[in-house]
């Protein structure tokens, strides 16, 4: 049956790739069944929890929403390519440092959501980090010690690591 | 996951011109799908009626912000996160870039479209009525041409609206007009992040030497689908704003509004919400008239 199915090439992670599936396969499906790539999470399945979040052609998407025929052509961005040269993200760093990932089940989105937001504002307000971070659920850490990696990582790009901020 | 991938159909012309002519070679055959933030969600949960579906997504035509003198032309693929960064939109209507904000969260304005939001019908649409109160017009496009209407005659029942089947939502209309107007919009849900309202109310009000010389009022689910409250107006018009007009127009709208009960709420909690967002509006009238 599967050799009916379209071939989808997309760029995962700068890594061109060719998956052959339904078109209506989750975005989400393919990257963890077709591809191996198991960082993002199924939560709801409804775009409510954003532990399936990526980033799609520079914005953020959940990838349980998003029907891998969209995805033709795409540059699609997972928490395993946040990582370079066995070096971890400082985001990554942050949430390390800071506590910000207890059972881990919604840190590959909130590290994806949180590099959206840095990417669109370096600098955000504790209000802002909220906002760039609502979508994104934890039953775990009652979010503070996620928005004090995540203000501390923005701290780190200019100011010594001294400085880190702490949410309110 | 309890959808099957397997069992829908999706394809993506790519261009206007092709979907157009496949919703007119097989009406009702094929379901528009753009971001899916709706259908997807239906079809993981196994109850997507749609055997064949055509992606908008990626359509040039349907994503595209046209600013002309009188008015803006906002494609009906949008999606709101396009509406919040817009500069036009901030500052022309600023009501639908705040209503762009409240969609989900990031990861889903990045995929709602405003074209979906008003399709998709939901009475308590977030986009509907900031709309509704900047005299939005939609163009409906197929291969029999394009025609124009008032978006408050666009929705006609609960989850119904004037399309024919082999018609889509081209693009959302917005007069340039309102700047001088006094606006606002607020909507009530249970929390700030991803809630969807029990009830929301806009307006835009012009006041000429203390009397409301227009009104245009709608609400979020106060009726089965997102509504303008002519009979509120009606009362507002031509008035200068008193503490009895206010009673009087909150009376009005107790009886105009026909909410629902359902698991987000109760018909009168929503009715009762409905009238102290106008109060509240009206007070800012108020204010208004008396400083100037």
């Amino acid at each position: 049956m599967s050799a009916t199915w379209p071939t989808i090439e997309l760029a995962v992670n700068g890594e061109t790739r060719r998956v052959q599936a339904a078109p209506m396969k989750r975005l989400l499906d393919v990257l963890r069944e077709d591809l191996g790539l198991t960082g993002a999470k199924e939560g709801c399945g409804e775009g409510e929890c954003g532990s399936c979040s990526v980033r799609m052609n520079g914005e953020l998407v959940n990838s349980c929403l998003v029907p891998v025929l969209q995805a033709q052509g795409a540059c699609v961005e997972t928490v395993e390519g946040l990582a370079q040269d066995g070096e971890l993200h400082p985001l990554q760093e942050a949430f390390l440092h800071c506590g910000g990932a207890q059972c881990g089940i919604c840190t590959p989105g909130m590290l994806m959501a949180a590099t959206q937001l840095l990417a669109q504002n370096p600098h955000p307000t504790i209000a802002e980090v909220r906002e760039g971070l609502a979508g994104n659920l934890c039953r775990c850490t009652g979010f503070k010690r996620i928005f004090d990696s995540v203000l501390s990582a923005a701290t780190q790009t200019t100011e010594p690591a001294h400085k880190a901020a702490h949410a309110r | 996951m309890r959808g099957n991938a397997e069992a829908h159909e999706l394809i993506a012309p790519g261009s206007l011109e092709t979907v157009l002519a496949l919703l007119a070679e097989a009406p009702g055959e094929w379901t528009p799908i753009a971001g899916g933030t709706e259908l997807m969600v239906a079809h993981a949960a196994g109850r997507l009626n749609a055997a064949k579906l055509v992606s908008l997504w990626g359509i040039p035509d349907l994503r595209s912000i046209e600013k002309a003198t009188e008015a803006l032309r906002i494609g009906a693929c949008v999606p709101f996160c396009d509406l919040r960064r817009d500069e036009t939109v901030a500052a022309d209507f600023p009501l639908l870039a705040e209503a762009a904000s409240w969609i989900g969260a990031i990861a889903n304005q990045s995929r709602a479209t405003v074209g979906g939001n008003l399709v998709n019908g939901s009475p308590a649409a977030d986009s509907s009525p900031a709309l509704l109160v900047y005299d939005a017009e939609l163009e409906l496009i197929s291969v029999r041409g394009t025609r124009v209407i008032p978006y408050a005659q666009f929705h006609s029942g609960y989850k119904k609206n004037v399309l024919e089947s082999d018609e889509l939502v081209a693009a959302i209309r917005l007069p340039r007009r309102f700047a001088r107007h006094r606006q606002y919009l607020r909507k009530v849900g249970t929390r700030r992040a991803m809630a969807i309202a029990k009830v929301a109310l806009a307006g835009t009000a012009l006041l000429e030497s203390g009397v409301v010389k227009e009104i245009r009022l709608a609400a979020a689910s106060l009726a089965p689908f997102p509504t303008r409250l002519p009979k509120t107006e009606a009362v507002l018009v031509g008035e200068p704003v008193t503490d009895a007009l206010i009673a009087s127009a909150r009376e009005t709208l107790l009886a105009e509004g026909q909410p629902i009960d359902d698991i987000r709420s109760t018909a009168s909690y929503r009715k009762g919400v409905g009238a102290n967002l106008l109060e509240e509006f009206l007070r800012c009238l108020q204010r208004e008239g008396a400083e100037g």
